[in-house]
């Protein structure tokens, strides 16, 4: 049977591709397969004992008859630090993420329908923030928010206050800060692409059918623009979620994240096994927030409107 | 309606532009802290920087990776942006998907998977090589963006053309698509270097005793009297990588028709 000319160029199609899988699945699959692997196993001292075993998981969710109180929340487990961390960073990751996008979204409008000149040099001064050192960036805010930083010294150099303020620095509002300001230039350009997309004509329409430009906004941007923006808060709040140089810097002991744990487990209490469960469980947990989010907004909907 | 946004988005720079530029000017004060009121102009925190043997040597392991990496990247990533482009295949959205998994899935996750498939698995010893691999990874994405979107963006006749005159499909790519498609590479090769060139995290994990610069540079922030040439050498890094994208920028933009405004 000879191939048929589809089926060849298919062939070729794959064969160009096949560098790339191949790093896919040696770089991605390989390491996640191994991680799987190790979480099934236990730690043993300086030795890892290889019977498979649900030990790591079991730790994480193992009940305790006497409840730590945090936040006012009983928690009834017995080693509480990973539910408690991963639910902090769920939740500082998810104010982030509304933030970056309520600042970002009307930016992006003003890229799409009101810069008329020099459209290349607001896109390009977006950009660059983005590509700079993450880890200069995290630290800029050190600098802005220390003790003897650039808030404090310049408040006290002009008179406004005597004794620098030092709740400015080591919270988790500072890692939430910190963040925004990190992930920002990221989330301009889809939503600025999807607002950009929009077919003019259907503005014209509805002013012409008689909407004002706050009802047309509501009615005709602002759902045309949901899949691009919705993609683009995705785009913020699984990365954020597992960031790890940012409490690192700036949290203090009151701003640590699920990634310092993973750290810790592995490079300090050299409980490898445990951090691997640790991780996998932060990924099924943000994998299934977003599908639960997905469902709940309708997103095929969404998406299939915008055609 | 006009003016508020306007003066939206300037304040939007000014948040964005803010802190990053405030490490440049202290870096020129003539103080051991980062505070107001500045003292004086100098530059003897940049003079220091090169008498560093540890920052040198960071330094040039760094630009080992990024050069390697870049370069790896973008071969591996031209092939495949043609395949994507040119060819179509079935299963080529869920490819793209997969190959996006670097910008989505948090970077501790892949550098705790690598760390372990390497040393409890492999038995590999850390090293450049461990990390340079890290990053050939998650430069896959931005590369396959660029490249794409140029290879999408010249006219596909021209190709044609060229196997009509009867050019095989080796000397096409070699005569026709490749220099086409140049800018696009330049400017994947740019960004992939400065991606791999900050990248901080898989470094930190996957370093050996060898540091990378952000791994350096990392480890030099905790001693606070380290502060002013750490601050001297994060604004160089910054000057660099900002003159490398606005280069990168400027060759993307050149290389896009000036009709496709939903570029970025």
């Amino acid at each position: 049977m000879r191939p048929t000319p589809q089926r060849s160029a298919w062939l070729v199609g794959y064969g160009l591709l096949s560098p790339a899988l191949a790093l896919m699945a040696v770089m991605l699959v390989a390491p996640l397969l191994a991680m799987v692997v190790l979480s099934f196993w236990t730690q043993q001292g300086f030795e890892i004992d290889r019977s498979f075993t649900l030990a790591n998981y079991f730790a994480l969710v193992e009940p305790s008859s006497e409840p730590i109180v945090w936040m006012g929340i009983p928690i009834p487990l017995k080693y509480p630090v990973p539910a408690i961390l991963l639910g902090k960073s769920i939740l500082m990751s998810l104010a982030v993420t509304i933030a970056v996008i309520a600042m970002a979204y009307p930016m992006a409008y003003f890229l799409a329908f009101r810069v008329q000149r020099n459209k290349a040099l607001w896109l390009v001064l977006l950009t660059i923030p983005f590509w700079t050192s993450y880890l200069l960036r995290v630290f800029a805010w050190k600098i802005v928010l220390g003790f003897n930083g650039a808030i404090n010294s310049g408040l006290k150099s002009i008179g406004v206050i005597a004794e620098p303020l030092s709740f400015l620095l080591y919270n988790p509002l500072a890692v939430i800060i910190t963040l925004v300001h990190a992930w920002i230039a990221f989330t301009v350009l889809p939503i600025y692409v999807s607002l950009e997309k929009i077919d003019r004509s259907l503005l014209e329409a509805a002013t012409d059918l008689g909407d004002s430009k706050w009802r047309r906004f509501l009615r005709v941007t602002l759902p045309l623009s949901a899949p691009g923006t919705i993609g683009a808060a995705l785009l913020v709040f699984i990365p954020t979620v597992g960031d790890y140089v940012t409490p690192t810097l700036v949290g203090g002991p009151g701003g640590t994240m699920i990634g310092n744990l993973i750290q810790e487990l592995f490079l300090r209490q050299n409980n490898a096994p445990l951090g691997a469960a640790v991780a996998i469980v932060m990924m099924l947990v943000i994998g299934l927030l977003v599908l639960i989010f997905l469902w709940l907004i309708g997103f095929h909907k969404l998406r299939s409107r915008v055609g | 309606m006009k003016r508020p946004l306007l003066f939206y988005a300037i304040l939007f720079m000014v948040f964005l532009y803010g802190p990053i530029l405030l490490a440049p000017l202290f870096s020129f004060n003539d103080s051991i802290f980062a505070t107001f009121p500045l003292k004086g102009f100098t530059f003897r925190h940049y003079a220091g920087l090169a008498t560093n043997t540890g920052l040198l040597q960071a330094l040039e392991a760094s630009l080992i990776v990024a050069t390697a990496s870049s370069i790896i990247a973008t071969a591996i990533s031209v092939p495949a942006a043609i395949a994507l482009t040119r060819h179509k295949l079935p299963g080529s959205a869920a490819i793209i998907a997969g190959m996006s998994a670097p910008l989505v899935i948090p970077s501790i996750i892949f550098g705790v998977a690598l760390l372990i498939i390497l040393l409890r698995f492999l038995g590999v010893e850390l090293s450049l090589w461990t990390i340079g691999a890290s990053h050939v990874f998650i430069c896959i994405p931005f590369a396959m963006t660029v490249l794409m979107s140029r290879l999408e963006g010249f006219d596909k006749s021209l190709e044609e053309a060229s196997r009509d005159l009867g050019e095989g499909a080796w000397m096409t790519f070699l005569r026709v698509t490749l220099p086409l498609a140049m800018s696009g590479i330049i400017s994947s090769l740019l960004l992939c270097f400065i991606t791999s060139f900050d990248e901080f995290v898989l470094a930190f994990f996957l370093s050996g005793t060898q540091p990378t610069l952000p791994v350096y540079l990392f480890g030099q922030l905790r001693f606070p009297n380290k502060l002013p040439g750490m601050l001297a050498l994060g604004s160089s890094i910054l000057f660099a990588s900002a003159l490398l994208v606005i280069l990168a920028e400027l060759l993307r933009r050149r290389g896009v028709p000036s009709n496709s405004a939903g570029e970025t």
